[in-house]
């Protein structure tokens, strides 16, 4: 019974991995460039909800619904003023901008929130359910994530096969000056990523914060180092991809914790990621992509 | 011919203005010291800022001239401090003399690191870009983790390693622990001086500065610059890669054992992706491939924040924001432009210009 609980622990995890892959995956596939300030993004989203359910003491879906426009708004201004005069720049100089963005909304986080880690009440007020007498419980926060997560990847997946934007998306991804002669708009392309990846983040914030409960200024690298890992182990750019990567991921970290060490379950992952890396360096969905001369 | 000697004159007169920079700071310090004008909380400086100008001329090596973004390299940095430790600590009752058992922890250590620069090099290099500086990230990352739960003991038998806690090394009676663990090695000698410091640092410089003017140097430059152009030169890329990154990862682990033999206690948690992160702050604050400007850079943000200790709550957040600038102010359209037209040779040709045209008047 454990192997089952720690099984759908996993896929839990494995879920909000997934949403937060989708922020990394679709950026990437369409920026070409790896946001690394996704991860303190979902730590902003989650301060900013755990202050107006906390201390101001709105509804929780409220709250959350303030976070992703908040989040939304704050990924477009990161967008805005250091990413997107870097266009042209070469990667080096947008990974290192990206670091930081990162940076710089931790430390801000510091300065604000203090260093002290807030404990971030669940916004899921479902109740456990209860499974083979009782040996088998399901938090009610993985009730919602999973559920939650196949909803937003296939309505994602719609919204990018079937809606104008999202098909400008995949054009723009594809061959960015093409796109251009199309008559897209690059530049607000990008923007709308950055908008869905961000209030992405905060919904995975609010799914993420209410099964761990730990709030610090530090908390949002780690899962967006490991997402990032999910989205590159689906598959950089595809949208099923990450959700199959984060699943995947979600569980090796929850089993690999519970039967191998504790401690070493972030080094298990990464190490993941160089095995993946090395024997199929495009992922299990993703594209080969062929180096022009 | 004549170009031929004057550059060579050129590259050399480079060198000796750094090493001149670091002597004669090194003797302004000295005298600071002698003349007991320097509080204790600088004099403890000294030494850091030695391996932090270290660890950033060899994350240049990699950054600046091979051109590849590492996020790992305060993992060679603790691979380096935690051997070298260790080896000081085991030898401090078999070899006396201090200066033979440091010199040989270095070595030690500097091998090691560069044993596994090597072997991650071999793995990793194979990526590029923003995969290569996760990966990288994600090998610092498991240093630090593997050496996190880490316990080493020594008794008559041998060494004895665990993954799990003190009791399961099995150790003897008068065995001792070396590596424990989350609470790393304590009670290293603590051999490094500010002039041992100097020394290597001066000697680090030198290396890097041969490698750079040296034939494979110039064939790192040539694929950090087009690799496919070097490749069609017959350039065996994967060689020189991988030689320039273990030569950067042995140099750090070199600081790294300045670090370990100048604290009480090393720590592996201490060296996470924030350590990584600064050295990579000094590098890119210097200008990515020059050496001098990353020492300029790492002592002077070793240094400023004790002098600022009113705003040390925000040198953090100053360092993101140099980070940002920088790659804006040198990348930016806009700001390419803003320096176009503001240069001072812009202003000086338009002095020129203006006398010019005076002359002609009169």
């Amino acid at each position: 019974m454990s192997f089952i609980s720690y099984l759908i622990n996993g896929i839990s995890l494995g879920s909000v991995y997934a949403i937060i892959a989708l922020g990394y995956t679709m950026v990437y596939g369409i920026a070409k460039m790896l946001n690394f300030a996704h991860g303190d993004v979902i730590m902003v989203g989650g301060y900013i909800i755990f202050t107006f359910m906390s201390t101001l003491g709105l509804s929780p879906i409220l709250s959350v619904l303030i976070g992703i426009i908040l989040c939304t708004l704050l990924g477009l201004t990161i967008e805005h003023i250091a990413y997107k005069p870097l266009r042209k720049a070469p990667s080096l100089a947008v990974l290192i901008t990206a670091i930081g963005v990162s940076y710089f909304l931790q430390n801000m986080a510091l300065l604000i929130a203090g260093a002290e880690s807030k404990s971030f009440s669940s916004v899921i007020s479902v109740p456990p359910l209860s499974l083979a007498e009782g040996r088998l419980t399901i938090s009610g926060e993985t009730l919602v994530t999973i559920p939650l997560c196949i909803i937003i990847m296939v309505s994602l997946t719609i919204f990018v096969r079937k809606s104008k934007t999202g098909r400008g998306m995949i054009a723009v991804s594809e061959d960015k000056d093409a796109a251009v002669l199309m008559g897209i708009n690059v530049n607000k392309t990008i923007a709308i990523t950055f908008a869905i990846g961000s209030a992405l983040a905060a919904i995975a914030s609010a799914l993420m914060f209410s099964t761990y409960s730990n709030l610090s200024s530090t908390s949002g690298a780690m899962p967006g180092i490991k997402a990032f890992v999910a989205a590159v182990f689906g598959g950089i750019g595809s949208v099923p991809g990450a959700m199959i990567g984060g699943i995947l991921l979600g569980i090796i970290e929850i089993i690999s914790r519970a039967y191998i060490s504790t401690q070493l379950g972030d080094a298990i992952v990464f190490l993941v990621l160089i095995i993946v890396l090395l024997v199929k360096p495009t992922g299990i969905l993703g594209k080969k992509i062929q180096e022009k001369v | 011919m004549k170009t031929k000697i004057l550059n060579v004159n050129k590259s050399m007169g480079s060198n000796l203005i750094t090493i001149g920079m670091i002597v004669v700071a090194y003797t302004v310090c000295q005298t600071l010291i002698a003349t007991g004008s320097m509080t204790n909380l600088l004099k403890n400086l000294l030494v850091a800022m030695c391996y932090y100008s270290i660890m950033a001329i060899s994350l240049n090596l990699t950054v600046g001239i091979l051109g590849q973004l590492s996020l790992g390299h305060a993992g060679f940095v603790c691979i380096g401090a935690f051997v070298g430790a260790f080896f000081s600590k085991v030898t401090i009752s078999t070899i006396e003399n201090t200066f033979i058992r440091f010199s040989l922890a270095i070595l030690i250590g500097a091998l090691s690191a560069g044993l596994f620069g090597v072997i991650i090099g071999v793995v990793v290099l194979r990526l590029k870009g923003d995969y290569l500086a996760i990966v990288t990230l994600a090998f610092g990352e498991i240093v630090k983790n593997v050496i996190n739960v880490l316990y080493i003991g020594i008794d008559s038998k041998g060494v004895h390693f665990s993954m799990s806690d003190t009791a399961s090394l099995n150790l003897e009676e008068g065995g001792t622990v070396i590596v424990k663990g989350a609470q790393g090695i304590s009670g290293t000698p603590r051999n490094s001086t500010f002039t041992i410091g100097v020394i290597l640092l001066i000697l680090t410089y030198l290396i890097i500065v041969n490698f750079i003017n040296s034939r494979s140097g110039r064939a790192v430059m040539a694929i950090r610059d087009n690799k496919i152009a070097a490749e069609s030169v017959g350039i065996n890329i994967t060689k020189y890669k991988i030689l320039a990154f273990s030569l950067s990862a042995a140099l750090a682990g070199v600081a790294g054992v300045l670090y370990s033999h100048n604290i009480a206690t090393v720590q592996s948690t201490k060296f996470g992706y924030n350590m990584s992160i600064m050295i990579l702050v000094y590098v890119v604050l210097g200008g990515m491939g020059n050496l001098r400007g990353s020492i300029i850079a790492a002592v002077l943000l070793t240094f400023l924040p004790e002098y600022l200790r009113f705003m040390r709550d925000y040198r953090m957040l100053i360092y993101s924001i140099v980070l940002i600038a920088m790659m804006l102010f040198n990348w930016a359209p806009a700001c390419i432009n803003w320096r176009k037209n503001h240069s001072l040779k812009s202003y000086i040709n338009a002095v020129v210009r203006m006398f010019k045209k005076n002359k002609k008047e009169a």
